[in-house]
């Protein structure tokens, strides 16, 4: 049966594209062909998963060829999956998650007369997830790894009439380009050394390797993972792809392409466990994440956009936790499925909102929508309880597990990480007050009202999830589920019992909650968000995102424009030398063609004569000197 | 006085040349179909000529490309630390081995793919894309009455038969003298093409001048190369030369001199900087099928003609050229990538496209990674004959898709025209990105599994900094091409928005090819790898 796992992945890709290349006549029911696909995909993973459940230990690593799929000489790579332990987790999660957002868009995206195209494009990302994470073979997993960028580049831009969106689908497209490069970087550096690309024969080679070569593919492959999933400093992208609509932020942005960046560092765990130094790296990037994210997430106004801030904290902690080796990989899983289902809750809360809202964002216009959307209210508020770590939701069982290891780790580490479960619960906490607490803020001819069926369903759904995702902790379930993958850690002594360290932290949750209560009730919230000038530092910086985007354009955009200029330049072509933002000047046809085009001969004969000349010096001076 | 008289009866009888005919027919068809050609053009009547020559030229390339493959499957496997295959032919004067016969069958597809878009003429209503009279001036009134008329030039058959003898000679010259006397039989014909757009003309034709001259230009640098390489060694043939360089005959500085000269004139050939300067204006000028025709065989021929001068002849002297080789990869593959991101017409775009493909191409090159026989990774000489076809059949169809995006003056080539293509002819625009795709390196294109096998190439080669950056610049130039698809799906029409031709069943079976290839070679790239990786090293 497992040799029909590519069943999984070929099904939401049938009807993807037949989804994309069907006339109008499929308008109707393109959507339900669409979530039937997902649905059926999500069947047979349980089937799938059910039988590994039945296996032993050995067994439950299910690999099947599909066909070779490059193959000279040494140069060989099989189109093949794994069906295991981990993978099987990540198939349901992806495909039920990811089913309940289609049935969710079926009523969100009721209006929009491309309904059909975007349940292609959801299709198409469920597959290549799907190839990701099944993949046996690094080069197969880079194939889904850019298959999941390009869904999430065209559903970043699906709506197409706003600029901001495509601006922002091009942004993710072109950071995700820097991680990419070290991926590809990493697995050329996996085939000169050891000849092969196959996941389970790299970590498997790699101890015989020497420790500057694991460490070199440590940072590679984590170049890449900061690049999808939005870690420092890569992460630039994930705030502004909230321009897409929000059920492709609750399953690309939140619940599964974000987080492929953890699953890659977990799968490669005998690279990071082969290399200190590069899981050294993972930690730091994590913790700067997970700050910098909570951060970003005290600051923004946007409902959207502080739901952004805090998935990138949260899989800073999943990334922290992947860094602490064997000790931490089983909990930077569970985090990621708890999260999964926890922040696609309350991404599709907020879509639920925006939608009686007039598609507004600004939580400043909210307010007092508990009476108004009390189901949307209620799914919120399990989510919320969730994510800020209050007993015995989801979030809590998984959010203790790393800290507790951070702590085992280093104290400083285990601190930071404290610190941002306190501060995740003052966002979050904000995040609620200003929009269903708190008094009426509503602009003019907005009429709250709770959303159909079709999208209060799947909402109730993830809340129960939310709510008792922690059952897959009881009695270390899913620690020993994933150890024969991940190797079996000691476990480390605290200073302090677990019980205690369990107590101090929701106690700096109940801080966090209480400062922001007290922030934010004291007085009226304003209806109009408040000036620059106006606001402390720190609330400045985290609604510039850090400075995270001029950064980007100092170092590297500004730089390369004026290379591009000056490259224009050089080439004799007088052709206006603009890097971005083309499409719009393409209509100044006329202004091109007034501009003298230096086509003579004679310039490009002197060019190459110079080139000659060049040459010949170069290669005299190389071997002369 | 006398005596010499003596001795020269004494002379050896002049034996006749010991010519290979059965290895060496392909080429011999296509020449023969050529000269047939001129002879159509002499003798047949005017109305039925334009789908004689289409159809002879055709067949003729059909027939080589059958008796290619026959060529080689019975390719001799030689003896020796690496897998080579064949021999040397005609007195030395070519070399029919295996990277040299499977050039012959990529550039017999890409002649046959760009001689069905020559006969194309649906789009300009029932004539061809070439122009009607090339003698009169454009705009004259003789050139009206020429239209009238509706005559045609069906010489462009005959012609670019003889540049695809031109190519084939070009990959396979074993001696220096031959592969000059190739260099300019594939690149008379081309001038002239150049030259026969039917609309545009007098950009068309200062294309043609401009591509004469610079390419006369560097004819000149690769001859004193050639003379100089003659001095330093004292033969032509390859094989001698390489014997000269190895043992280090003396007058070093001769010999550098000479490398950097011949480079000079493979390296414009194949659109490298700074030697890339006519690469934009010609490919924007010339008729777009000729631009196809010349992307794809132009740069495979020069390719192979560099791989083999520089691997078999100056092989024994890589560490002085390889420091210039990698210098100019870089500086090639970047220029062309950061200045095709700034280019408004998609053909110009195209052209730097091309531009950075070379160098991509190159990084592979400066591996020179030549395998051996215990270990059978992917050699250079292999990744870039898979990359050259790739490139080759993707452009042809990328092109193909140019020549039928008009407006009312012939084709429109403004990016902005393009915006919305998506909209309103989803499976050519859906094509055209999927030939984006594969320039910009994506994978299940056959662009990735190129880039791959190339890069996989050097850093076998010990170049892995330079693989590194060359995986920068594709992801830069990846900006560019994903631009194109924003602009042809995401952005709104200006004014009326593009009009797209219908094709005849020549221009559809040409994308139609280009889209299957270009993703088939991406999702089962296997059998043309291996095909590559059989073909081997050169022979000497």
């Amino acid at each position: 049966m497992f040799d029909l796992q590519w069943l999984l992945i070929a099904i939401p890709l049938a009807s993807g594209l037949g989804l994309l290349v069907w006339g109008k006549e499929g308008d109707r029911f393109g959507h339900l062909i669409g979530t039937a696909a997902s649905a059926l995909s999500f069947l047979f993973g349980v089937v799938l998963f059910a039988s590994l459940l039945g296996k032993d230990g050995e067994d439950r690593s299910q690999s099947t060829k599909l066909f070779t799929w490059i193959d000279a000489g040494s140069f060989h790579v099989d189109m093949g999956f794994t069906f295991d332990q981990l993978s099987g987790l990540f198939v349901l999660l992806i495909t039920g998650v990811g089913t309940l957002i289609h049935v969710y868009s079926i009523g969100y995206m009721a209006h929009d007369e491309r309904r059909r195209r975007f349940f292609a494009f959801l299709n198409i990302f469920i597959a290549a997830m799907l190839t990701l994470v099944l993949a046996s073979d690094y080069l197969v997993l880079f194939l889904g790894w850019e298959g999941v960028g390009l869904a999430s580049y065209l559903l970043i831009g699906f709506w197409q009439h706003k600029d901001s969106a495509a601006a922002a689908a091009k942004k993710a497209f072109v950071v995700n380009r820097v991680g990419d490069l070290g991926m590809a970087t990493g697995i050329m550096l996996m085939f000169s050394e050891f000849g092969t690309s196959s996941i389970h024969a790299v970590n498997g080679a790699i101890t015989s390797a020497s420790g500057s070569v694991a460490t070199a593919l440590g940072l590679l492959l984590l170049l890449g993972a900061c690049g999808k999933s939005a870690q420092v400093p890569l992460q630039s992208w994930l705030l502004d792809a909230m321009e897409g609509p929000t059920p492709v932020s609750a399953l690309i942005h939140a619940a599964t392409m974000v987080t492929a960046g953890v699953y890659l560092v977990v799968r490669s765990n005998g690279i990071f466990d082969a290399s200190e130094a590069a899981r050294m790296a993972v930690i730091v990037v994590g913790l700067v994440t997970l700050l910098a994210g909570a951060w970003i997430g005290c600051a923004k106004d946007d409902i959207k956009k502080a739901l952004a801030g805090s998935t990138m904290s949260q899989i800073g902690y999943m990334m922290l936790a992947a860094g602490l080796g064997p000790a931490g990989y089983a909990f930077a899983i569970f985090h990621l499925i708890t999260h999964g289902f926890f922040k696609a809750n309350m991404f599709l809360g907020a879509g639920s909102v925006m939608h009686g809202m007039n598609d507004d964002v600004e939580m400043r216009h909210y307010g007092g929508l508990r009476t108004f959307m009390p189901i949307t209210f209620a799914t919120f508020g399990l989510g919320y309880l969730a994510i800020i770590g209050v007993p015995p939701f989801a979030g809590f069982w998984s959010k203790d597990k790393i800290i507790e290891a951070a702590f085992g780790e280093n104290f400083w580490v285990g601190l930071g990480a404290l610190l941002g479960a306190g501060v995740t619960a003052f966002y979050m906490t904000r995040l609620m007050i200003m929009t269903f607490l708190s008094e009426k803020r509503w602009r003019e001819d907005v009429h709250p009202h709770e959303s159909p069926k079709v999208m209060t369903w799947p909402l109730i759904g993830l809340a129960v999830l939310s709510a008792l995702g922690g059952v897959l902790l009881v009695s270390n379930w899913i620690t020993e589920w994933l150890e024969p993958l991940t190797g079996h850690a000691e476990h480390e002594e605290l200073a302090v019992p677990a019980i205690v360290l369990t107590l101090i932290i929701t106690v700096v949750v109940a801080i966090g909650v209480f400062a922001a209560v007290v922030f934010y009730r004291r007085e009226p919230i304003a209806a109009e968000t408040p000036a620059d000038s106006s606001v402390s530092f720190f609330a400045r910086a985290g609604r510039h995102e850090l400075y995270g985007n001029e950064l980007n354009d100092a170092i590297v955009v500004r730089p390369t424009r004026h290379l591009t200029r000056f490259l224009v330049w050089f080439d004799g072509k007088g052709v206006d030398g603009f890097v971005t933002g083309v499409a719009d000047r393409l209509g100044d046809t006329s202004q091109f063609l007034r501009k003298p085009q230096t086509g003579y001969v004679r310039s490009y004969a002197l060019t190459m004569f110079g080139g000659v000349a060049v040459l010949v010096l170069a290669l005299l001076a190389v071997t002369l000197a | 006085m006398i005596a010499t008289f003596a001795s020269a009866t004494d002379l050896p009888p002049i034996s006749a040349p010991d010519i290979e005919y059965s290895l060496l027919a392909p080429v011999f068809i296509i020449a023969g179909v050529a000269v047939l050609g001129v002879i159509v053009e002499a003798f047949w009547p005017r109305s039925s000529r334009f789908l004689v020559q289409a159809g002879i030229a055709v067949l003729g390339i059909v027939a080589a490309f059958a008796d290619t493959i026959w060529v080689f499957v019975h390719l001799d496997k030689l003896d020796g630390s690496r897998l080579a295959r064949g021999q040397v032919a005609a007195e030395g004067a070519l070399a029919v081995d295996g990277p040299g016969v499977f050039a012959w069958g990529i550039l017999l597809i890409f002649g046959l793919l760009s001689m069905l878009l020559f006969a194309e003429r649906r789009l300009e209503g029932g004539l061809s894309g070439f122009t009607g009279r090339a003698a009169d001036a454009p705009g004259s009134a003789s050139e009206a009455e020429a239209i009238k008329h509706r005559v045609e030039h069906t010489e462009v058959f005959p012609l670019a038969l003889f540049a695809l003898v031109g190519m084939m000679l070009f990959a396979t010259s074993n001696d220096l003298l031959t592969m000059f006397v190739a260099l300019e039989v594939l690149s008379l014909p081309l001038y002239l093409l150049c030259g026969l757009a039917r609309r545009r003309r007098l950009m068309s034709q200062e294309a043609a001048l401009k591509y004469f001259l610079l390419g006369a230009f560097s004819s000149v640098f690769f001859l004193y190369g050639i003379a100089l390489t003659y001095g330093y060694a004292g033969s032509f043939r390859l094989s001698d030369i390489d014997v000269a360089v190895t043992n280090r005959t003396g007058g070093e500085n001769m010999l550098l001199a000479a490398t950097a000269l011949m480079a000079v004139g493979l390296l414009f050939k194949i659109g490298a900087v700074p030697f890339h300067t006519w690469t934009p204006d010609v490919y924007q000028g010339a008729p777009t099928p000729v631009t196809a025709f010349m992307a794809a065989g132009t740069k495979a021929a020069a390719f192979l003609a560099l791989l083999r001068v520089f691997f078999v002849a100056f092989g024994g002297s890589s560490w002085d050229w390889r420091p210039i080789i990698v210098a100019i990869a870089i500086i090639t593959m970047f220029l062309g990538a950061v200045v095709s991101i700034s280019q408004t017409d998609v053909k110009r775009m195209l052209a730097y496209s091309s531009i950075a493909h070379a160098g991509f191409l190159l990084v592979g090159f400066v591996g020179a990674y030549a395998g051996s026989q215990d270990s059978s990774r992917i050699t250079s000489t292999s990744s870039i004959l898979f990359y050259l076809t790739v490139y080759g059949v993707s452009s042809i169809g990328a092109f193909a898709v140019v020549t039928l995006v008009r407006d009312s003056g012939g084709e429109t080539t403004h990016l902005s025209k393009w915006a919305g293509l998506g909209k309103t002819s989803p499976v050519l625009a859906g094509s055209f990105a999927l030939f984006m795709l594969s320039f910009a390196g994506i994978p299940l294109t056959g662009g990735f599994i190129g880039k791959w096998t190339v890069f996989s190439a050097a850093w076998s080669g010990g170049f892995w900094w330079l693989v590194v950056i060359g995986v920068l610049v594709s992801a830069l130039a990846a900006y560019f091409y994903v631009r194109v698809i924003v602009l042809m799906f995401f952005t709104d029409p200006v004014g009326e928005g593009p009009t797209v031709a219908v094709p005849s069943v020549l221009t559809t079976t040409v994308l139609a090819v280009a889209v299957i290839a270009t993703l088939g070679l991406g999702i089962i790239p296997g059998p043309l790898l291996d095909l590559a990786q059989h073909a081997g090293a050169f022979v000497r």
